[in-house]
């Protein structure tokens, strides 16, 4: 399993370092002054000797990155322009919010995703049929559209769940967990899609297999071979797309989190967009990144403990 | 990562109209029109909308559809229709710049590295990794925060990070064309590698580029609109699709009709780009496989009055047995009108070669046919009971306690995700009449093994199958088919796959076990060989027909069937045995 885990780990050295060096090499492509450009006509002067001082924009762009990567490995990750409040603060701030976010949805999308594929994998044809369309229809449909309809049938009409909003959970754990239901089933939707197709098709195979037979012309029951030893051998390619989802759901955090005004690291990015705040973007470019990592390496270390083979060598 | 994605089969003619065919498919077609007919729509948006998209009619707003405003107009009085047509141009602009970088970057990058291979490839798979693994939407708002607002901008980067997916199938699908002859052919020829690529390779990749490029087209939509409802792709007045519907939300307390509007516009053609690129996936599918039809399943004999319940006395019996199996040219029959029976404790040999039906014949026996198998004709009974047309529970039932099976792959035959022990365990608790307490079930298990001659029981059901031989493998299967003291074992192949010296260990095993437990074995083999040491009667299949049956004597010293004689003489092993025979 180490070498696993070293062989991810060096992956994401140089993928750290692009994502760090992304907006140094943008703004090396701004006509004129970059401060002035990226700031606007609006900002004020102490905006701009501030952006002026943060990148170090009186320096060639490779010095600027050297300093840059300098303080980022001593933690620094700079201050916002705009409140002056340090990165780093904001960041830990806001991440329990999108944590509470991804790791919700994933895994209410793995559940409901993996009991709707087994579901279709051992039915008949038309429903097969039925399923391949709608779960196309949560994998199209853009989730802040969905997001928003919930918004309107559940919060506006029925005024079951709050609309916007977020409750801390040392507050109040249940307006907390009321909170985050919407967002979180928002979320989820498009990774169902994906997680029943995938289980469907690898159960599918898997039934076809002869250790399945050998299992059913013992007189095991169905019970027993599809949600024990048939859901098992889906293991694999089950947790893979889990991943894969879970990588999607950090960016998908965004959108969601600003239909439902929730403070997490999304709607901070984008108010730092919106606001040209290159500390706190470059920042948060970076810890989404790192969370894609994480979560790489969860999966890798998943996989090997799922693999029989892998785990008694 | 370096997966390599399984490289399409080139095809022999390099130009297929990619579209053929999809008009006979009703969905794909409905949204390759959508897909079309709302482009076509914004492209002719000034001439096609009714009002201009900024023009305000503060004295009409949130009317809704009426004739002066077909779809009704906005919180400002602007007209929904002419802002959903001009606000569609952001939207498929991006989209389409994004799906040209997409193209472009996954196309040469996909061909240079698996075309020139080398040095050059490992670098281009290793940059792909990297491109793979970045969150792009994250590094598009990194882009917005420096060039605010910029569709351009944006969608570009996001086709750029995509392309590395596209670049993984192109250059799959490369390697495998490099190998072709008219390759060989263009390099002998002098052409060089720039030329050939050009010439030779890109226009038989252009068709694989369709399917991609429409999914990708989707998502690419789902973000521009995203981006559009966060007000980042696009300037205030203008409209854009997702600028809509954050338009749409503000107001969605007292009027979410244009929720609707705005956003299921963008839901039908999000879902659009996907079934055109689902449907010309399919149709690439089954250009490859060749099929087109639909597989018509064969019908399971229903009539039981006429197969009357034999009584002679035998432990299994089959009578008149059909078995057909659906396939893309109708239902073909593999087991033709059988009949043969079992007595109790006999060995019987099904002999045949592969396709001969014999596995068939035996799977069918504990309703374990595939799915697109059926029993067509005539009944097989255990005893007293009429095996075909049984419902699943009873099968279930008779399954390992009545009828059990040893398979011909002992290596695949078990759950490579369990231990042994916890595979017999699950056994015996089902089908043996053991209490469900630990130490009966973990005693039972030691008995099991040690019966099917394995040392050291306990360290066996400890193990995982990868860890075991495939003698023992096929020994412990054995075991579990012996957990519930069937009265008939049907053993397919089961010394196939192990090595001639191992043979004889299994063989012996049977042998002994009928002796001691008296059950019947039916045994399944290609081997003449193995039935003239093994079996007391046998009969001999070719191509679903019974062509042969008697005792073993009679088989090999008086054959009737010319197959026979012929097997007979194709089985080196026969001189050895005959020699034993007589």
């Amino acid at each position: 399993m180490l070498p696993i885990i070293l062989r991810r780990l060096a992956l994401s050295v140089p993928l750290l370092v692009v994502v760090s060096a992304i907006t140094f090499v943008l703004e090396s492509f701004v006509p004129g002054d970059p401060a002035r450009t990226v700031l606007g006509i609006n900002a004020t002067q102490e905006q701009y000797d501030a952006l002026q001082a943060a990148m170090h924009l009186d320096q060639p762009v490779a010095v600027q990155y050297w300093l840059y990567l300098r303080d980022l490995l001593q933690g620094d990750l700079g201050s916002s322009l705009f409140s002056g409040e340090s990165v780093l603060g904001l960041i830990g701030q806001r991440l329990p919010v999108t944590l509470a976010l991804v790791i919700g949805g994933t895994v209410l999308a793995s559940l409901v995703g993996v009991v709707l594929g087994v579901y279709s994998a051992t039915r008949g044809r038309f429903s097969r049929r039925l399923f391949d369309i709608v779960s196309l229809l949560g994998s199209a449909v853009p989730n802040f559209w969905i997001a928003l309809l919930l918004v309107a049938v559940f919060a506006v009409k029925f005024a079951f769940f709050p609309a916007t909003g977020y409750t801390p959970f040392a507050e109040s754990p249940g307006e907390w967990a009321a909170g985050l239901v919407l967002p979180v089933i928002s979320l989820s939707i498009g990774g169902v899609a994906f997680i029943s197709k995938v289980t469907r098709d690898a159960m599918m195979s898997t039934l076809a297999l002869d250790h399945i037979r050998t299992l059913r012309a013992s007189g095991i029951g169905p019970t027993s071979i599809i949600w024990k030893h048939a859901l098992r051998a889906c293991g694999l390619p089950v947790v893979t797309t889990i991943g894969l989802m879970m990588i999607t759901f950090i960016p998908g955090t965004i959108l969601i989190e600003n239909v439902f005004t929730l403070p997490g690291l999304g709607t901070t990015v984008v108010d730092a967009t919106n606001q040209h705040d290159l500390p706190v973007v470059q920042g948060l470019t970076i810890t989404f990144t790192v969370m894609v990592i994480v979560v790489n390496l969860l999966v890798d270390v998943l996989y090997s403990l799922l693999n029989p083979k892998v785990r008694t060598e | 990562m370096t997966t390599v994605e399984a490289p399409p089969k080139a095809r022999s003619r390099p130009r297929i109209n990619p579209f053929a065919g999809i008009w006979r498919r009703p969905v794909p077609a409905a949204a390759l029109v959508v897909v079309v007919g709302i482009s076509v729509a914004v492209i002719f948006a000034p001439l096609l909308a009714p009002h201009p998209p900024l023009a305000q009619d503060l004295l009409h707003t949130l009317s809704g559809p009426s004739a002066n405003h077909p779809l009704g107009t906005d919180a400002l009085g602007r007209d929904v229709l002419s802002r959903l047509l001009y606000g569609g141009r952001p939207t498929l602009i991006g989209v389409g710049l994004a799906v040209l970088v997409y193209a472009f970057f996954g196309m040469s990058l996909g061909m240079l590295a698996g075309y020139l291979r080398g040095w050059t490839d490992r670098v281009i798979v290793a940059v792909l990794d990297v491109m793979l693994s970045v969150p792009a939407v994250i590094i598009t708002l990194a882009v917005l925060a420096i060039f605010y607002q910029s569709n351009a901008a944006a969608m570009l980067t996001i086709g750029f990070f995509a392309s590395a997916g596209l670049a993984r199938i192109i250059r799959s699908s490369c390697i495998a064309l490099r190998e072709e002859l008219f390759v060989d052919a263009a390099r002998v020829s002098g052409l060089g590698p720039a030329r050939i690529m050009a010439r030779h390779i890109l226009p038989r990749l252009t068709g694989q580029l369709l399917v991609p490029v429409f999914l990708f087209s989707g998502n690419a939509l789902a973000i521009q609109t995203g981006l559009g409802f966060l007000g980042l792709a696009t300037p205030a007045p203008a409209p854009s699709w997702g600028g809509m519907v954050g338009d749409a939300a503000q107001i969605m307390q007292q009027d979410p009709y244009l929720l609707f509007v705005s956003g299921g516009l963008i839901g039908l053609m999000s879902l659009s780009f996907g079934l055109v690129g689902d449907g010309l996936r399919d149709l690439e599918q089954d250009r490859r496989q060749a099929t087109g039809g639909r597989l018509r399943r064969p019908v399971p004999a229903t009539a039981p009055e006429n197969a009357a319940k034999p009584s002679d006395g035998a432990v299994l019996a089959v009578r008149d047995y059909s078995i057909a199996f659906a396939t893309a040219h109708g239902p073909r029959t593999v087991v033709d009108s059988i009949s043969f029976s079992v007595r109790p404790g006999e060995i019987f040999g099904l002999v045949g070669e592969s396709g001969s039906g014999k596995t068939v014949t035996g799977l069918s026996l504990l309703g374990l046919l595939p799915p697109n198998g059926a029993v067509t004709s005539g009944a097989a009974w255990l005893a007293d009971t009429r095996l075909s047309g049984l419902p699943e529970r009873e099968l279930q039932r008779i399954r390992g306690s009545e009828i059990a099976l040893v398979s011909q792959e002992p290596m695949l035959a078990l759950d490579p995700y369990f231990t042994i022990g916890s595979q017999l365990a699950e056994v015996i608790r089902r089908t043996a009449a053991v209490s469900g307490r630990k130490d009966a079930v973990r005693e039972r298990i030691r008995e099991l093994l040690t019966s099917v001659h394995l040392r050291d029981p306990d360290d066996v059901a400890r193990r995982h199958p990868h860890e075991l031989s495939g003698g023992m493998l096929q020994r412990i299967v054995i075991a579990m088919a012996l957990a519930g003291s069937p009265k008939v074992l049907i053993a397919d192949e089961p010394t196939t796959a192990l090595d001639v010296t191992v043979q004889a260990g299994i063989l012996d095993l049977l042998r002994s076990l009928r002796d001691e437990h008296g059950m019947a074995i039916i045994l399944i083999t290609h081997d003449l060989g193995v039935v003239a040491d093994t079996c007391d009667r046998a009969i001999v299949m070719e191509q679903g027909r019974i062509v042969e049956e008697g005792s073993v004597e009679d088989i090999f010293y008086r054959p009737r069937h010319a197959y026979t004689k012929k097997l007979i003489e194709s089985t080196p092993s026969i001189a050895r045995t005959e020699g034993r025979i007589a």
